[in-house]
């Protein structure tokens, strides 16, 4: 599904993807750990071809997101950090305005939209500008957006930052039930989301890949908890 | 093509849907009109609508790139550009589709201050073909100014520098063909280069159309102008849409 080749890309003198690779399989949750600055969103934003890299590069879904950008696009849902919207706009404009981009017309959208408006549980904001939505309901809004089109491939950035307990429960329960038939990357420095929602995990620290494993692994093999191997592997490179 | 319309209709509302679209059209109706009436509408006796035509640049050069001010500089602000761009959507179709709902818009506008022309059909008997050149004249101008001020857009993040960066190239551009700069320039100036210096500029174009000749060289030229300013734009969203 998703294959990475030797992706690097740098911000002027700071290297921020050093040469990554690595591969992932429908019915994978692949948490993607790390420090803040150690490279993730923009490994993210490089695989949804807004980024493009410096050198190297991936497929998904046998697209080259370097030679067929908008095919990428068309085949992954991304839901972006800080989860960007257009706050003059409704609920429902802006779901239309996705479908619109995504070609998805007539009774195909009323489907989509009468799938994915409960499954977000977004039916009472519906109709309400963007703007005076809270922060869950924006959260929600946008991923509501990604997954319109039910992408076989997910990459959601930091997908539960700044939800309350009850909306980061919400969105792993919501993250497990997609999980079985797709392929989804998510990045996060919540030790716990990783526990609760990947069966693999890549520690990534400045621009690297430190660890390519499991959660239930690494326990084992550090003999600790999760955020001891985390600090243990990110502070050995540091 | 179903990027340029997703873009095009989500941002043709997108002015409907702030406050945006009726400020505008409130303080361009009334300026425009105003302009007309205070530079001796009556006291010319003439049943033409050349001096609502004659304010129309000077207008333009602030009403237009207030439009286009928000068009690029609010998506990277915001960070909604992030998800523009993870949308099948490519920056050819995004630019035009935000283009032409800006373009419409203005003409929208444009074509809302038609009560000027039932002004003069009643008032005398003008020359329809005079008028009609002239608001396709005046459409093409704005589209001119429209291209400049989406590429300072996508320059700065912040809208007061694109809107003040706008103004000033939209203003040379129109500046360099008055009456009052040639003359100046003319004093030190080869012929040549002055000749060049006022074939680049609005003014003259924009005249030509005005006494009723849609000349093919004039309307290349608008076209030239905003498909240059447009690729420039192209340039530099593919370079910044990220920082």
């Amino acid at each position: 599904m998703i294959k990475v080749n030797r992706l690097r890309r740098t911000f002027g003198p700071i290297i921020a993807v050093d040469d990554i690779s690595f591969e992932a399989q429908t019915g994978e949750v692949l948490g993607f750990l790390g420090p803040n600055g150690a490279g993730k969103s923009t490994t993210m934003k490089m695989l949804a071809c807004f980024l493009a890299p410096d050198s190297g590069t991936a497929s998904i879904n046998g697209f080259d997101i370097v030679k067929q950008p908008v095919d990428v696009r068309k085949n992954i849902g991304y839901l972006a950090e800080n989860a960007p919207l257009y706050n003059e706009m409704t609920v429902a404009g802006f779901l239309n305005f996705v479908c619109d981009a995504r070609q998805i017309n007539g009774q195909a959208r009323t489907k989509a939209l009468d799938r994915i408006v409960p499954m977000c549980a977004i039916e009472g904001v519906y109709h309400q500008t963007i703007d005076t939505l809270s922060k869950g309901f924006r959260r929600r809004t946008s991923l509501a957006g990604a997954l319109i089109h039910d992408p076989k491939v997910l990459i959601l950035d930091e997908p539960t930052d700044g939800l309350d307990p009850n909306q980061k429960y919400e969105v792993r329960q919501l993250i497990n039930k997609m999980a079985k038939d797709k392929c989804i990357i998510i990045s996060t420095h919540i030790l716990e989301e990783v526990q609760a929602v990947c069966n693999r995990t890549i520690i990534i620290d400045q621009g690297r890949i430190r660890v390519d494993s499991s959660p239930a692994k690494l326990k084992e093999e550090y003999k600790c908890e999760l955020d001891e191997v985390f600090r243990k592997i990110t502070k050995k490179s540091a | 093509m179903t990027g340029f319309w997703a873009v095009f209709k989500r941002e043709f509302k997108g002015y409907f849907a702030t406050p945006v679209a009726y400020v505008f059209l409130v303080i361009f109706l009334f300026f425009a009109g105003y302009l007309t009436f205070k530079q001796g509408f009556f006291e010319a006796r003439q049943a033409d609508m050349r001096m609502f035509f004659m304010n129309l640049p000077l207008l333009f050069v602030f009403m237009v790139p207030a439009t286009a001010m928000r068009l690029w500089a609010e998506e990277r602000k915001s960070g909604s550009i992030e998800l523009l761009f993870t949308l099948p959507i490519t920056v050819t179709q995004a630019i035009l589709g935000k283009f032409f709902a800006a373009w419409l818009f203005i003409i929208v506008g444009l074509v809302m201050t038609f009560p000027m022309a039932l002004t003069v059909a009643w008032l005398g008997e003008p020359d329809m073909g005079l008028i009609i050149t002239g608001y396709i004249g005046s459409a093409f101008m704005a589209g001119g100014f429209l291209a400049v001020g989406c590429l300072f857009s996508a320059v700065s993040k912040n809208q007061v520098i694109a809107f003040i960066l706008a103004v000033t190239a939209c203003a040379v551009l129109v500046f360099a063909g008055m009456p009052t700069t040639m003359n100046y320039l003319a004093g030190f100036l080869p012929a040549g280069l002055l000749a060049a210096i006022e074939q680049m500029s609005f003014q003259v174009h924009f005249e030509s159309i005005q006494r009723g000749v849609v000349k093919f060289s004039d309307l290349s030229y608008f076209i030239i102008l905003m498909a240059g300013w447009l690729a420039a734009t192209a340039f530099i969203l593919n370079e910044r849409k990220a920082s």
